[in-house]
């Protein structure tokens, strides 16, 4: 029984271009208060366009249906849970949003003078201060745009460090199970990926750490939690194995949710880590970003962190840009300012113990959900987890329905796919995320659609194969997407005469 | 839920965790606030934050008006609250925003394919380097002196670490436009990249054509940055660009004290595949109706780890929403129209003012003061609740004592007056 | 099931090559494209290459991996198939035949005898799986 949803009526809709037509428009500037010029005789015909080709011309009412209607076609929190793991997808609170659009917050410059800054510095250096005390770190920065920003920004301090000490060393270690991220940012900054495995519970696995590192070895990139949503209890002998060497540890703060008010990484051996504010922290996800993501460091690389950096002067905040041993700039100006603003509303809403509450409300839905699905699904990994559960589809695959068919068909009961087919060391996987937002009904319905889609496997695997059946959209043909690419609107080639 | 998970009480799910990495106190954080303290606490700091003054600056980041509608869309849950649309069949709505953003960005540019944003211009300037870096083959990359110095900045951090050795090439001391001799002495065999920002840090338009054909006679792409996209409702597109990266921020995103923005790279078709970023491409569903999904994900770091074309993942999906909203409302005419009241707006103010440089401008532009330095002149502004240039000398110490000034449509004449008055 | 070729030889990683005087017609086993699955995109090397026997040559991708393909012998391509370009789907539909992939000018004959039989490579591939 499905009971979630049902299916509704969804307007169809043409894409803007097709619905444009000459002449139309919708918007209103005011009458200019200065005499008017002559584009070509300002700047010279030669630099002057035609007219922008292509471009649409409708109307203010047709730009909200429009967009409207396309919004009727997304899944979203807030219709509903979206489990998707390591991806924190929790509610995002309005009054954040609010608050960004403050005047004198959404107008800010950055190049206004700090005498007129000193708000939204003191918003910067409030978030600051929580995220050091929440991850145990000496030094953050909010400069990087989001995680993975955050992690090349790291890894550069992690190379900028090792750099002063005569030897930048060659190769990053990042574990199987690790985001792709991880490794594209080693690359990124020039260092070689030295893939390290996981051991039978799921860890990092000790044994194998010690005999990779070496005096080549610049960093371990690890993510605690890990993505199979255990926690790396071998951490601080880990970072005993890196610190003998000279290496470091970098920690990806991707599954900090499940840490928060419980345990630090800065006292569990973490060199440097980045946060996603647009994960633990609820800023939304916006169908992709923007994201913020800080860099927490020891105090060993404070001095490598990126211009400029907040600092206290004679009663006003200010900004330094005399870093002599900083990596520089990652970004223009100071960071996704707005993001920060959200995030900082979200902590001061919480409180301490409010944040710790929300940590503790995101395992505990996590571990209900593994005992009410264990019965159902394989569980490959038995260690006991945090706020995340992968399951795989091992028992389903002998049917020939896999992670994705099960994906698809949980649409068809109201909820958003879980993550799936990551991490990558678990064949088949379904990683699940349901975060501190979802109440015990929520969950309840959750599980019970998953229950069903495994007997649906049983009694009628096509049905399941061939979902979902209930969007305006049915299963999408990406193969066909990537075989002939079209990525940009043309208009349609003149109509041949019929004749 | 407890009982079911076999916890006495929440504690224990946590009693698998060595003790000695559990933090054994409570956060040291304020208890939690109710939703009219924290309003009048962001009240207060958005009050002292330049709150009620005229600004003339730009360098990167403008003051456009924000049609009402942006946020009206912004806002909706269904696009707010979503994620990145992996999901295709319930992402619908994501998906054809970026498709029809993809293709705005392409009319706009002139160029053959757009991905769907980046973290801002900063960003993108380094990672459309790296892409000609790889579609060429070689490592060295060139930027003009008058390309945005935070984005060279950021250039600079992003290539050192790579090995990419990065030269600049100056100005014309009397144009601010690329000194092209510059450019062709230091152009050599194994520069992958030029980097050209029109119109540039000055405010000048920069001769593309030209660099466009000393660039390709040596063999490397000319990547086209731009930091005021304003300026192509009006300006030529830089169709003779291999590489355009730049930022959205003029289409409706707020300055947000530099944040978020939306950066974008668009190239020419042969490029596409050393595209970072995510795309979205049209396709079909199962019953053979129009249906947009993510595409070409090969080339991402989710699925070709350490060796994609970045490893860039959130995006700024809904900033570049912001702009696509923009660029409906105003469309193909008003585009143009908003783009001449800047021009209108900045030729009247600039002819009253000493101008450093001749060369044609768009919405900015450097002025020389005589008489008294910048410092001055903007401590006097700030009376008159101006705020006024940008002081060029802490990124050009050549042009210490000048400004860098902007006017959008939002400067209103009797503002500029009073700017002009403290001038003169 | 498919036929794989006795006068062909096979790799560990999945390319066969089958050799006529001094050149190598290289391609993807049938085993190999239905591991991927739908095949979208085959990226090719430049013509003049000069390739050593066991290092990647291209890579094929599907719509979520992508797979290197390594050379099964050393030499140089002296030829590319352009049609994988616009229509990567036939290297679903004939591995063994039309969708060959390069021809190779042999540096080193020799090295063929290195290289699995049809009935070892089939043999490999139960054993894989």
């Amino acid at each position: 029984m499905i009971d979630k949803v049902r299916s509704h009526p969804t307007q169809n809709e043409p894409l803007l271009f097709e619905i444009s037509s000459p002449g139309k428009v919708g918007y209103q500037l005011p009458a200019l208060d200065v005499p008017p010029v002559d584009p070509e005789g300002t700047l010279g015909a030669r630099n002057v366009r035609a007219e922008i080709e292509g471009f649409p011309e409708v109307s203010e009412v047709e730009v909200i249906r429009h967009f409207t209607r396309l919004s009727s076609w997304n899944y979203a929190i807030d219709l509903g849970m979206y489990p998707l793991g390591s991806c924190t997808m929790k509610y995002n609170p309005r009054l954040n949003e609010m608050v960004a659009r403050l005047e004198g917050l959404a107008w800010g410059h950055p190049y206004q003078p700090e005498t007129l800054s000193q708000g939204a510095l003191e918003i910067i250096a409030a978030l600051e201060g929580a995220l050091r005390e929440v991850t145990g770190m000496d030094a953050v920065t909010l400069q990087p745009a989001a995680g993975a920003h955050g992690e090349l920004t790291g890894i550069l301090l992690v190379r900028a460090l090792l750099e002063s000490r005569g030897n930048p060393r060659r190769k990053v270690l990042v574990p199987d199970s690790a985001h792709g991220t991880n490794p594209a940012t080693a690359a990124m900054a020039g260092y070689t990926v030295q893939p390290i495995g996981s051991g039978p519970d799921g860890r990092v696995d000790l044994a194998a750490l010690a005999s990779l590192v070496d005096e080549e070895t610049a960093a371990l990139m690890v993510t605690n939690p890990n993505t199979l949503g255990v926690f790396e209890n071998g951490i601080l002998q880990a970072a005993e194995i890196l610190h003998a060497k000279g290496a470091l540890v970098y920690m990806d703060g991707a599954n900090m949710n499940a840490l928060v008010g419980i345990a630090r990484p800065g006292d569990f051996g973490v060199d440097v880590m980045h946060l996603n504010l647009h994960k633990t922290f609820s800023t939304p996800h916006g169908g992709g970003g923007p994201g913020c993501g800080p860099v927490c460091v020891k105090q060993h690389l404070e001095p490598f962190l990126p211009t400029p950096r907040l600092r206290r002067n004679a009663g006003q905040w200010g900004w330094d840009y005399d870093r002599p041993q900083s990596i520089g700039r990652v970004r223009a100006f100071y960071g996704n300012f707005g993001v920060m603003v959200r995030a900082l509303a979200y902590i001061m809403a919480h409180g301490g113990p409010g944040l710790r509450n929300a940590t503790i409300d995101a395992v505990l839905n996590a571990n209900y959900l593994r005992k009410r699905l264990e019965p159902f699904f394989d569980l490959p990994y038995q260690a006991p987890n945090m706020h995340e559960v992968v399951f795989s589809d091992a028992r389903q695959a002998q049917r020939g329905v896999r992670t994705g068919d099960i994906a698809k068909r949980l649409i068809d009961y109201g909820f958003h796919p879980y993550t799936v087919s990551f991490p990558l060391i678990v064949h088949g996987a379904m990683m699940i995320e349901p975060t501190e937002t979802e109440s015990k009904q929520e969950l309840d319905l959750f599980a019970d659609a998953l229950i069903a889609i495994a007997r649906e496997v049983e009694t009628d695997p096509e049905l399941v194969k061939s979902a979902p059946h209930s969007t305006r959209t049915s299963r999408v043909d990406e193969v066909a997407a990537a075989r002939k690419p079209v990525l940009r609107w043309r208009p349609a080639p003149p109509r041949q005469a019929a004749d | 839920m407890l009982e079911v998970c076999g916890a006495g009480a929440a504690e224990d799910l946590f009693s698998h965790l060595p003790p000695d990495v559990r933090l054994q106190r409570p956060l040291d954080l304020p208890p939690g606030q109710s939703e009219y303290s924290i309003a009048a606490q962001f009240r207060e700091w958005a009050d002292r934050t330049a709150s009620g003054y005229a600004s003339f600056l730009g360098a990167g980041v403008y003051a456009h008006f924000r049609p009402v509608v942006v946020d009206t869309i912004v806002s909706r849950g269904e696009f707010l609250t979503s994620y990145t649309p992996y999901q295709a069949e319930i992402s619908q709505g994501t998906l054809t925003a970026i498709f029809e953003f993809q293709s705005m960005i392409c009319q706009l540019t002139g160029m053959d394919v757009a991905n769907a944003s980046m973290y801002d211009g900063s960003t993108a300037a380094p990672e459309a380097a790296m892409m000609a870096v790889r579609a060429t083959g070689k490592s060295r990359v060139l930027t003009a002196r008058a390309v945005h110095p935070e984005y060279r900045e950021v250039l600079h951090t992003y290539a050192r670490y790579q090995g990419l050795p990065v030269a600049e090439f100056g100005y014309d001391p009397d144009t601010g436009l690329a000194d092209l001799a510059d450019l062709e002495a230091k152009l050599d065999g194994d520069t992958a990249a030029v980097l050209l920002q029109s119109p540039n840090f000055f405010g000048g338009i920069e001769e593309v054509r030209a660099i466009a054909e000393l660039t390709h006679a040596r063999g490397a792409l000319l990547v086209f940055l731009f930091t005021e996209a304003v300026s192509l409702g009006l300006l030529r597109p830089p169709a003779e660009a291999d590489i355009v990266a730049g930022e959205l921020q003029s289409f409706a995103i707020s300055p947000s004290y530099g944040g978020p923005f939306a950066g974008v790279i668009a190239a020419k078709e042969k490029f596409l595949r050393q595209m970072p970023g995510r795309l979205a491409g049209e396709t079909k569903d199962a019953a053979g109706r129009r249906a947009f999904c993510l595409t070409l994900s090969t080339r991402e770091q989710h699925i070709r780890r350490e060796k994609a074309t970045s490893n860039i993942c959130t995006n700024q999906a809904l900033v570049a929403l912001m702009a696509t909203v923009f660029m409906s409302l105003y469309g193909k005419q008003g585009l143009r129209e908003l783009a001449t009241q800047n021009l209108a707006k900045a030729h009247y103010l600039a002819a009253k003012l000493p101008l450093r440089f001749q060369a044609p401008f768009f919405n900015e532009f450097v002025a020389q003061p005589r008489g008294a330095s910048p410092e001055v002149i903007s401590a006097r502004l700030l009376e008159r609740k101006i705020i006024g240039g940008l002081p060029l000398g802490r990124f050009y110490p050549e042009l210490d004592g000048c400004l860098l000034l902007c006017a959008t449509e939002m400067a209103r004449r009797e503002q500029m007056d009073s700017l002009a008055e403290v001038f003169a | 099931m498919s036929n794989y070729p006795d006068t062909y030889r096979y790799t560990k990683e999945h390319e066969w090559v089958s050799v006529e005087g001094d050149l190598g017609t290289v391609g993807l086993t049938f085993h190999a494209q239905q591991e991927l699955g739908d095949i979208v995109y085959v990226d090719l090397p430049k013509l003049g290459l000069q390739v050593e026997q066991g290092k990647a040559l291209g890579s094929v991708e599907s719509v979520k991996a992508v797979s290197d393909i390594y050379a099964p012998v050393s030499g140089e391509v002296a030829e590319i198939n352009d049609a994988l370009t616009s229509a990567p789907e036939k290297l679903n539909e004939d591995p063994h035949g039309a969708a060959w992939l390069v021809k190779l000018k042999l540096a080193n004959p020799g090295e063929v005898q290195n290289l699995m039989t049809a009935a070892e490579y089939q043999t490999y591939i139960g054993a894989e799986s």
